[in-house]
């Protein structure tokens, strides 16, 4: 249930620490909603504001407009621990649609594309690349599983093919499971 | 290869759990279709997955194989004298109302408030029997391969993923690479499946476990209670594993034997036939083997930011691996080389869906007995389920916790996620014997340190993180004499 998406042009901010846990991407503390809407302004919430809950301008996420910007490069095993989906849903609000690393958490991963925000991993060296020169604007096409960067830097990556099919058509996975409906009857009535 | 020589290749546990349970078989085009035996919820990840539902106007397929429960965001104190809850905001409180609500209008089992088998998820579903072996068992929480101690094949999901199980009682998911970690050597006392889990994560870092469903085995693993194995499963995912699993056994079996949710005496021996074949065959291929000695196993406790940044307790605090680490030692104000009994404690949390079962109460009991938390020191203590509860104050382990100056609560998840107004204040040091050393996880600025529930109660003792072994030996000797 979200919009086609066929390839990304943005620029990109940069969190180099390794580990960033989905606690940091959104404090349990928000985690008493009970929408998954409006979770950008809870978004790396410790990172942003002091303790005062004024917005500190220093952390790398702020003091840029979101809509340049929507291309989170992070260091390595993005997304770890806790299976939160208001992770995603923090940073899609927030404005990114998609997140770079070399490694990103399995669940993470899973939630972040069920959202339509394209998790890439790309190899070390595209990774270092990307982490070292934040604001390049990079090219993402779902299609061809590719990225590039104006200087001609290219690099593939590679997408699990269902996730890729839902995020090219804006399809909504639940579609394809209410599908096998008959196979899951027969299923339970061969277990019965 | 022929197709006749493939049904005979030795397959392991985790193939034969995936095996039962596909409904369609992965393609290169798409995952496979899985079908779930068990769907465990709570309040925080599910009322997203509920509205989707109503926004399609599906019907929950199977609300009969669902049992809700409320752990994270729910009180630990006791109820006020009017009989309602301290919640910590106004938001928690509507949150546990939503799911009492979708629980009532689907049809689901809630195990609710004033429900005698209340708990945190991953503790009753054991208890009651819900969690068996050759079970799928999935939960919108990272946690759920605690019940992969069973032989089960449990995983944490995402919530899009809870309204595709409430809809379809099945899941997508592509089949993982497999892992075996083999456990040799017997735990010298005092050390415990906390330690063995914790020096794993050590050993193969916080992403080591990324893409794999972990088999734990070894005569380490068989000898751990069952209680040891759910924490060794537990903490699976923080070696980025989502699943984590162990063979059962004839302790297993008995383990369950007529707990309310097993198999009544009518299909016991039939069940048992069926879980005595969930072993992995001789000659199973694993994509990734390790080993691990645990005979000269310490304590371990962390001293970073990752769960991965562990140490024993009788080593000197390492030096940072890497910017990462280094970052974490500045966190965490724990300088290199420094003796882990240096390190001043504020604050001591036992609980968990880690480490709040019976036997880890006795444990941090044992320690505590007759000894008195540090002045200055907070100390927590939190029973993982209203059984649990009750099963340690028959034994008057709530006195000994009392005596020494600890605080007993009621259950829930409590100071491991912090979202319930149990936290630290910032800057404390909190000895937490939980599963997440994240920066901010217990309140913001708080610092954490992993730890079994003897060392935790050992630190809470001395106002310092402390080898709990020396309190262990005092109890031997005595009962010697």
């Amino acid at each position: 249930m979200f919009n086609p998406t066929r390839s990304i042009v943005s620029r990109t901010i940069a969190l180099p620490p390794e580990n960033i846990d989905t606690d940091q991407i959104i404090p349990a503390r928000f985690l008493t909603t009970t929408s998954r809407e409006g979770l950008g302004k809870s978004a790396f919430f410790d990172w942003r504001y002091n303790a005062e809950g004024r917005l500190r301008n220093d952390s790398p996420l702020d003091g840029f407009n979101p809509d340049e910007f929507q291309i989170l490069v992070a260091g390595a095993n993005f997304g770890c621990g806790s299976s939160r989906e208001h992770a995603p849903w923090a940073l899609a609000d927030f404005g990114f649609r998609a997140v770079i690393s070399s490694q990103i958490a399995d669940i993470f991963k899973s939630n972040a594309l069920k959202n339509g925000l394209l998790a890439v991993e790309v190899d070390p060296k595209t990774h270092r690349r990307l982490l070292q020169s934040p604001g390049e604007t990079v090219v993402i096409d779902v299609e061809s599983q590719t990225l590039a960067l104006d200087d001609g830097w290219q690099a593939v990556f590679e997408l699990e093919p269902f996730a890729r099919h839902c995020l090219l058509n804006g399809v909504d996975p639940l579609g394809h499971l209410l599908a096998q409906s008959a196979d899951i009857s027969a299923f339970e009535a061969r277990r019965a | 290869m022929t197709s006749e020589s493939n049904s005979v290749s030795p397959r392991s546990l985790f193939d034969k759990l995936w095996e039962r349970h596909v409904v369609a078989e992965e393609t290169r085009e798409t995952p496979a279709v899985l079908y779930i035996d068990l769907h465990l919820i709570h309040e925080v990840t599910s009322p997203q997955a509920f509205a989707a539902l109503d926004e399609r106007k599906l019907e929950m397929r199977r609300p009969d194989l669902t049992i809700a429960t409320l752990d994270h965001s729910t009180p630990t104190l006791p109820p006020k004298p009017d009989g309602s809850l301290d919640y910590a905001t106004a938001e928690a409180a509507a949150q546990v109302e939503k799911l009492i609500l979708n629980c009532e209008r689907h049809g689901v089992q809630l195990l609710g408030l004033d429900d005698p088998r209340r708990g945190i998820v991953h503790v009753i579903g054991p208890e009651l029997g819900l969690t068996q072996p050759g079970k799928t068992i999935v939960c919108g929480d990272s946690h759920t391969s605690t019940h992969g101690a069973f032989g089960a094949l449990a995983f944490g999901i995402g919530t899009t993923e809870v309204g595709h199980v409430l809809a379809t009682q099945c899941i997508l998911q592509r089949k993982p690479k497999s892992m075996r970690v083999v456990f040799d050597g017997a735990l010298p006392r005092g050390v415990t499946a906390k330690d063995m889990a914790l020096a794993m994560i050590a050993e193969i870092g916080a992403d080591g476990g990324r893409g794999f469903a972990i088999e734990f085995a070894g005569p380490a693993v068989e000898a751990l209670s069952m209680e040891g194995r759910m924490t060794l499963c537990n903490m699976s995912i923080e070696a980025g594993a989502r699943f984590g699993m162990i063979a059962p056994d004839e302790m297993t079996f008995k383990w369950l034997h007529g707990r309310e949710f097993a198999p009544g005496e009518d299909r016991w021996q039939a069940a048992l036939a069926d879980w005595r074949t969930l072993q992995s065959d001789p000659g199973s291929d694993f994509d990734r083997e390790i080993r691990i000695d645990v005979s000269s196993l310490s304590p371990m406790v962390t001293y970073g930011v990752s769960p991965d940044a562990a140490a024993p307790i009788d080593a000197l605090t390492p030096a940072p691996r890497s910017d990462a680490e280094e970052r974490g030692a500045d966190y965490m104000e724990i300088a290199a080389g420094k003796a882990f009994s240096d390190i001043a404690v504020n604050r001591v949390f036992i609980g968990s869906c880690t480490n709040s079962r019976l036997s880890d109460l006795r444990a941090a009991a044992e320690v505590m007995r007759g000894r008195k938390v540090k002045a200055g020191v907070t100390a927590l203590v939190v029973p993982g389920s209203e059984a649990v509860k009750r099963a340690a104050e028959a034994e008057n382990l709530d006195k000994v916790f009392l005596a020494a100056g600890a605080e007993w609560r009621e259950p829930g998840c409590s100071m491991c996620i912090a979202m319930n107004g149990d936290k630290g204040a910032p800057g404390e040091l909190v000895v937490s014997t939980s599963n997440r050393n994240f920066i901010g996880r217990q309140g913001k600025g708080v610092r954490t340190v992993l730890a079994s529930p003897a060392t935790a109660a050992a630190s809470a003792i001395e106002g310092r993180i402390a080898d709990p072994r020396k309190y262990l030996e005092a109890v031997m000797e005595t009962a010697s004499v």
